[in-house]
């Protein structure tokens, strides 16, 4: 049973229970599943500046939002604590460890490439470009579309919004870009 | 959407937030590795969870409004329908945008939290970068097409 908790879960019972945070929400207190509004709420919280996207309640309208992340960041740490993978190696398909060694990746043997997301990476170019600059468009693109994988990729589809089809399109263009584009310009 | 005071049901919010943070970190959604072996279409991984989060999410919200089902406070859930907005400029520039750096950082805003909470602190600098990323848009939101 233990082993079942602790190694790592499969699609087919990790994906239903994301799902269930979208009607979770709404039964608490008629809450919409996102996560990037975190973002705007901690920008009208402590910079606002006057601009009017940033001009709002933020106590009101986000505090419960703010509360959720909180949720999220803890939720990581007691994964990690708890219930950690006997080995923390993730299972990634072969060709995709082809690939990645193709583009001079050596270590695949953490949660992510230590040589570029580390503290010590993060003063290479490319670490620079790939954390920081990366980061920078998932919060502006994830505002200027209205919603993140969460908003749009989850509750948008389900709910069967058009806007939230389209953002997703651009999803994967963006993401088909980097990946074959960009990063071996990169690594 | 927010008729109620600032706080109420907090503890409720950040237990399911903090199932949601353990869900991502078992199911290794917050992996780079799992990121760009979705973007390279080399296994069924992210597409079956993120698939069936749809499935899950479209069954409720389908159940929710068959039994008008009503929030623990007994108010009615209205699905609000116009919070996306018809399809624009934004949804598909700011999807490519998001998707350009999602590639990149191998992490969307979610699992950016839970990264840090597993430890990957320079995920904080991460963090700080969509925030500026955030408050850039804020800034050019009037200049930009919608």
């Amino acid at each position: 049973m233990w082993d079942l908790i602790s190694n790592p879960w499969p699609w087919y019972v990790a994906g239903p229970l994301i799902g269930l945070v979208v009607p979770l929400l709404l039964l608490v207190g008629r809450k919409r599943f996102g996560v990037s509004t975190s973002l705007q709420h901690i920008c009208a919280a402590t910079v606002p500046r006057g601009l009017a996207y940033f001009n709002y309640d933020w106590r009101r309208e986000g505090t419960w939002n703010l509360v959720f992340v909180l949720g999220v960041l803890l939720g990581g740490l007691v994964a990690a604590t708890a219930f950690a993978s006997p080995n923390g190696v993730i299972n990634i398909s072969d060709a995709t460890r082809e690939d990645l060694g193709a583009l001079g990746l050596t270590d695949l043997s953490g949660l992510l490439p230590r040589e570029i997301f580390s503290w010590a990476g993060l003063l290479t170019f490319p670490g620079l470009v790939m954390i920081v600059g990366g980061s920078f468009l998932v919060g502006f693109g994830a505002r200027y579309a209205g919603g993140c994988t969460s908003g749009h990729a989850i509750t948008g589809l389900a709910d069967l919004q058009l806007g939230s089809l389209v953002a997703v399109i651009g999803f994967f263009v963006g993401g088909l870009v980097s990946t074959h584009f960009i990063l071996p310009l990169l690594l | 959407m927010s008729a109620e005071p600032a706080g109420k049901h907090s503890f409720v919010y950040l237990a399911i937030g903090v199932a949601f943070g353990v869900v991502l970190t078992k199911s290794e959604v917050i992996s780079w590795f799992r990121i760009q072996e979705m973007f390279r279409f080399q296994s069924f991984h992210m597409y079956g969870i993120i698939g069936s989060a749809v499935v899950t999410a479209a069954l409720s919200l389908q159940i929710i409004k068959a039994f008008r089902i009503r929030s623990i406070d007994g108010e009615h859930i209205g699905i609000p329908t116009k919070v996306v907005g018809r399809p624009g400029p934004s949804h598909l520039l700011g999807g490519t945008l998001f998707g350009l750096g999602w590639a990149l950082v191998g992490t969307c805003p979610g699992p950016m939290y839970a990264l840090i909470g597993n430890g990957v602190t320079v995920m904080i600098v991460g963090l700080a970068g969509a925030l500026a990323g955030a408050w850039t848009y804020g800034l050019l939101q009037p200049r930009l097409p919608h």
